[in-house]
């Protein structure tokens, strides 16, 4: 079985917009600048706001709207779960709201995968109480 | 340009690679042992003890308990990642110009690799907790993240640039050959092009040759006054010079620091402490966790332009035999893989005049880079046969 993420007290208010359709991101309460709701690979708190300093950055959406920044295609398999996927994307995506953010392309085969490829964001159901964000073509 | 203060003295690299059944603390005491019998100092010499902070949690401060060091007037664990090495030395350096200490050891051990398991099963591959956001990753199948991001780099290279393979398989085959020369070196068979090309895809566009290995094994470097050095058993390496850059958060719109990276800034640095230029480096030994690494290191220090890295290296001047000697030992990608202690050991070696087979014959003035993260943190240190 696939890996389903479960909350913790930095992610909760963004797997709780995931599982309402929304697109979580953290913006600065000060100059409005937004942010991706990590600071580095896996390091999930920012105190700050990388532009201004300013402290307590807050939950807000994004429009789901995105580009294909970059992407990577796995080949090797680490978790037999993956075994009928690879290979499979793994892609960064810059939102409009400037915020780059690890995830993947649903819906589109590798070979078609293009950076800058407008997308929009979807989620997919992955147990009861998780949803998680991917993005697909724009229409 | 600072003045004539600290030398590198001894070296000692262990076993590397494939050796189970030891720990880091075990590997970090030889490796130190080698470099102080290297130097013709004893263990009671050392007043300093600089631990390059890792993945294992025996490099820690009490590491001076393990190995009974006793009475040391500067003691630290430092890490920016792979460009921790010459920020250790700098710290040594500075700190025997201030006299607060005459022999500092400065040392890295890991022992990521387990018995019957291969790289991608080491301490390095990643898979984490299904928790928050690193959950999030797993329930992508975005395991050994590292390799995810530096594929994704390269990826933004060879669509601003037109990098291709045969380029970066001219980084991989140029450094197998200098590693047929090294006893140390973990790869040693012949590599083609074509078997670079033929290589499995690990996460594409990064080949297997694309990558550096997983080892066990540790390196040590004794730092000392160029003056007390200048009486000890080796040719002292002198420190010129040093330069760091970290150039921040990825991920935001605008930036890319994949792509333009410290080494910018730190090499200008270390250059101008140095006192010479680009034209006076007489070889490179450059962080290679991959070869796009030294590809968007050597644009970035400027022995070419923006882009245009995958052209310079394409005629295979950084082998043995070319234009600008560069991973003379192997590198990551085919010696071993001790972070930035596989660039420095080599650089030692070569600038001393040691490299038997594989010296390169001018080698007065030698760069050696350290790269951490995804291209997030950057340092250089210039190693000179003279002191100025």
């Amino acid at each position: 079985m696939k890996p389903v993420p479960v909350r913790d007290a930095d992610s909760a208010p963004f797997f709780d917009a995931a599982l309402r359709g929304e697109l979580m991101l953290l913006r600065c309460p000060a100059c409005r600048t937004f942010m991706s709701p990590t600071a580095y690979i896996n390091v999930p708190r920012r105190p700050r706001c990388p532009a201004c300093f300013a402290p307590e950055p807050e939950w807000a959406p994004s429009c789901g709207r995105a580009t294909l920044y970059s992407f990577a295609i796995m080949h090797q398999l680490y978790d037999e779960a993956f075994a009928a996927d690879v290979p499979y994307n793994l892609a960064v995506v810059e939102t409009e709201e400037g915020v780059r953010l690890s995830s993947q392309v649903a819906g589109c085969e590798n070979e078609r995968l293009e950076i800058g490829m407008p997308l929009v964001v979807t989620f997919e159901r992955v147990s009861d109480d998780v949803a998680i964000p991917r993005f697909r073509p724009a229409a | 340009m600072r003045g004539a203060t600290a030398a590198i003295a001894g070296l000692g690299v262990t076993e590397m690679g494939k050796v189970y059944g030891r720990t880091a603390s075990d590997f970090a005491g030889e490796a130190i042992a080698l470099a102080l019998a290297d130097a013709g100092l004893a263990a009671s010499d050392v007043d300093g003890l600089l631990v390059n902070g890792n993945h294992s949690e025996e490099m820690v401060p009490t590491l001076q308990f393990s190995l009974g060091f006793l009475d040391l007037t500067l003691v630290n664990v430092m890490s920016a990642f792979g460009a921790t090495a010459a920020t250790m030395l700098q710290c040594a350096a500075d700190a025997i110009a201030r006299g607060q200490a005459n022999v500092v050891a400065c040392v890295y051990s890991d022992v990521p690799l387990r018995e019957g398991g291969s790289a991608s099963q080491s301490a390095y591959s990643g898979k984490q907790a299904p928790t928050g956001f690193a959950g999030l990753r797993s329930a992508y199948g975005d395991y050994g993240p590292a390799n995810t991001m530096y594929a994704m780099a390269l990826r933004r290279h060879m669509h601003l640039y037109g990098t291709d393979h045969d380029q970066l398989g001219t980084i991989a085959v140029g450094q197998r050959q200098w590693a047929r020369m090294n006893s140390h070196a973990q790869m040693r068979a012949p590599m083609t092009l074509a078997d670079y090309h033929a290589s499995r895809w690990v996460v594409e566009p990064l080949h297997l040759f694309d990558c550096c290995l997983v080892s066990n094994g540790g390196v040590a470097v004794i730092v000392t006054s160029a003056e007390r050095a200048a009486d000890l058993r080796q040719p002292p390496v002198h420190l010129r010079g040093f330069g760091q850059c970290a150039p921040g958060d990825p991920a935001r719109s605008g930036r890319e620091p994949a792509v333009h990276t410290g080494a910018r800034t730190s090499g200008e640095m270390a250059l101008r402490e140095a006192g010479i230029g680009l034209e006076d480096v007489d070889l490179l030994e450059l962080y290679d966790c991959y070869t796009y690494t030294v590809l968007v290191t050597l644009e970035d220090y400027g022995f070419c332009g923006k882009g245009e890295g995958g052209e310079f290296v394409a005629d295979g001047k950084l082998g043995p035999g070319g234009s600008l000697p560069c991973n003379t030992g192997g590198g990551q990608l085919s010696s071993y893989y001790m972070w930035g202690f596989t660039p420095l050991a080599e650089g030692v070696i070569q600038a001393r005049g040691e490299a038997g087979e594989r010296q390169v014959e001018k080698h007065d003035h030698v760069l050696v880079s350290g790269n951490g993260g995804v291209l997030n943190f950057h340092s250089t240190a210039i190693l000179g046969r003279e002191a100025a």
